[in-house]
């Protein structure tokens, strides 16, 4: 399968931004690299954490803070690992804390607001699917500590995409209005799924090397899985014109300073602050 | 209270809901928006939560040890209730095993029955094993 992606994302990235402009040699290149997968883990855990204590049910609740902290365990791994290797002398906190909207390099899909349950679930499994295929094949990246964080995280997202799958079969193939919601859910992050197996040269470079994963080969092991799970769920995978794209660029959706504001006020209204 | 403006029966009412009329609805009574004849969402969700089922919950610590009964939990069907005894009970690395019972197959023995089942075997000290000597080194017995 293919994702077409719209020629409109062209101009937004003529913007020079600084973590391109280091991306000369490999340390660079790695840097942002575990930038990209850590702020997709960050981003991704602040959404699921917006559930605890509204889930439709309290053992959910707990669920899906459970899946919240393996992803933000998965951050401060990577966000630690890109700060050591920048050399910069900043540590997790301030990469999560104390960076602005435009240096954020996640893929838009995980700062989309959560919706109702069937949208929450019908994001979890694409980007859990994508995810598995991910941290599978970066087990094996020449890049040590690359590896040593996938190959913890690939358990993890083994099972959010296990508890993703087991609610969409329930829920598509459940009430009508159940089946109407996952419906929906799908539509409305559909077009945000493509990006996440969008390629471009830093990454070419790295795969090249054996240090990280192509996103382009994960396109087809990971829909094959989602496909799979649609059908047996009766519900049919959205067909749309457009994909949307900047994430990996530092260009996002509307939400996402919203998301920020929420989850660095305290650290930056309080700096330094211990307990 | 009547039902459909998804306020739980038994909630204190303000001072302006006490004086309204009686047939006073959701949005308020003031005429300006139409509170009959209007399509609303059907509300499956409380119904629905009530009747996801109970289930018993228990976890084998590590092996060579029995499961053991550690509480209970709301899940709609087996499957999720296993899950659902993963992230609950199971945080810490509580258990290698779980095992999940839907909570009205449990036939429990009734308080009423207390005394003829149990206290008949307060006096038969002879089925304690105090008449051994236990040999070294032997645990869990």
């Amino acid at each position: 399968m293919s994702f077409n992606f719209a020629t409109d994302a062209a101009h937004l990235s003529s913007a020079s931004r600084p973590i391109e402009r280091v991306a000369s040699d490999n340390s660079a290149r790695v840097v942002t690299y575990a930038l990209r997968l850590g702020d997709d883990a960050l981003i991704a855990a602040q959404r699921m954490g917006q559930w605890i204590a509204a889930a439709p049910q309290l053992e959910e609740d707990v669920a899906l803070g459970n899946l919240a902290l393996d992803l933000l365990g998965q951050a401060r791994a990577l966000l630690t690992y890109a700060g050591q290797r920048e050399g910069a002398g900043r540590g997790e906190d301030a990469l999560a804390y104390f960076r602005d909207e435009r240096d954020f390099l996640n893929a838009q899909i995980f700062e989309l607001p959560n919706g109702d349950f069937g949208r929450t679930v019908a994001r979890l499994l694409v980007t859990s699917a994508y995810q598995v295929e991910l941290y599978t094949r970066l087990e094996h990246s020449a890049d040590e500590t690359l590896a040593a964080v996938a190959a913890k995280a690939v358990k993890e997202v083994d099972y959010h995409r296990d508890h993703a799958t087991q609610w969409t079969l329930r829920l598509g193939d459940g009430t009508t209005g159940s089946r109407q919601r996952m419906q929906a859910g799908l539509e409305a992050i559909w077009p945000h799924v493509g990006e996440l197996f969008e390629s471009d040269d830093l990454v070419r470079a790295l795969a090249g090397e054996g240090l990280a994963v192509d996103p382009d080969d994960l396109i087809e092991p990971s829909m094959a899985y989602v496909d799979s799970i649609l059908s047996e769920a009766t519900l049919a995978r959205p067909q749309v014109s457009v994909q949307h794209t900047g994430g990996r660029r530092g260009i996002h959706t509307e939400h996402m300073g919203y998301l920020l504001a929420e989850m660095q006020y305290v650290a930056r209204s309080h700096p330094g602050a211990q307990w | 209270m009547t039902s459909g403006v998804g306020v739980p029966a038994g909630t204190p009412r303000n001072a302006y809901a006490q004086n309204a009329p009686q047939d006073l609805t959701a949005a308020g009574g003031h005429g300006a928006v139409p509170t009959s004849g209007v399509p609303t969402q059907d509300a499956p969700d409380a119904a629905a939560r009530r009747d996801w089922p109970l289930w018993e919950v228990f976890v084998r610590a590590k092996r060579g040890l029995s499961h053991m009964h550690v509480g209970s939990l709301h899940a709609p069907d087996a499957q999720m209730a296993l899950r659902n005894a993963r992230d609950l009970y199971t945080r810490r690395q509580e258990g290698v095993s779980i095992w999940v019972v839907p909570a009205q197959l449990v036939t429990a023995s009734s308080p009423d029955e207390k005394d003829a089942f149990f206290d008949p075997a307060g006096d038969k000290v002879y089925r304690h094993p105090t008449f051994y000597v236990v040999p070294d080194g032997v645990e869990h017995l």
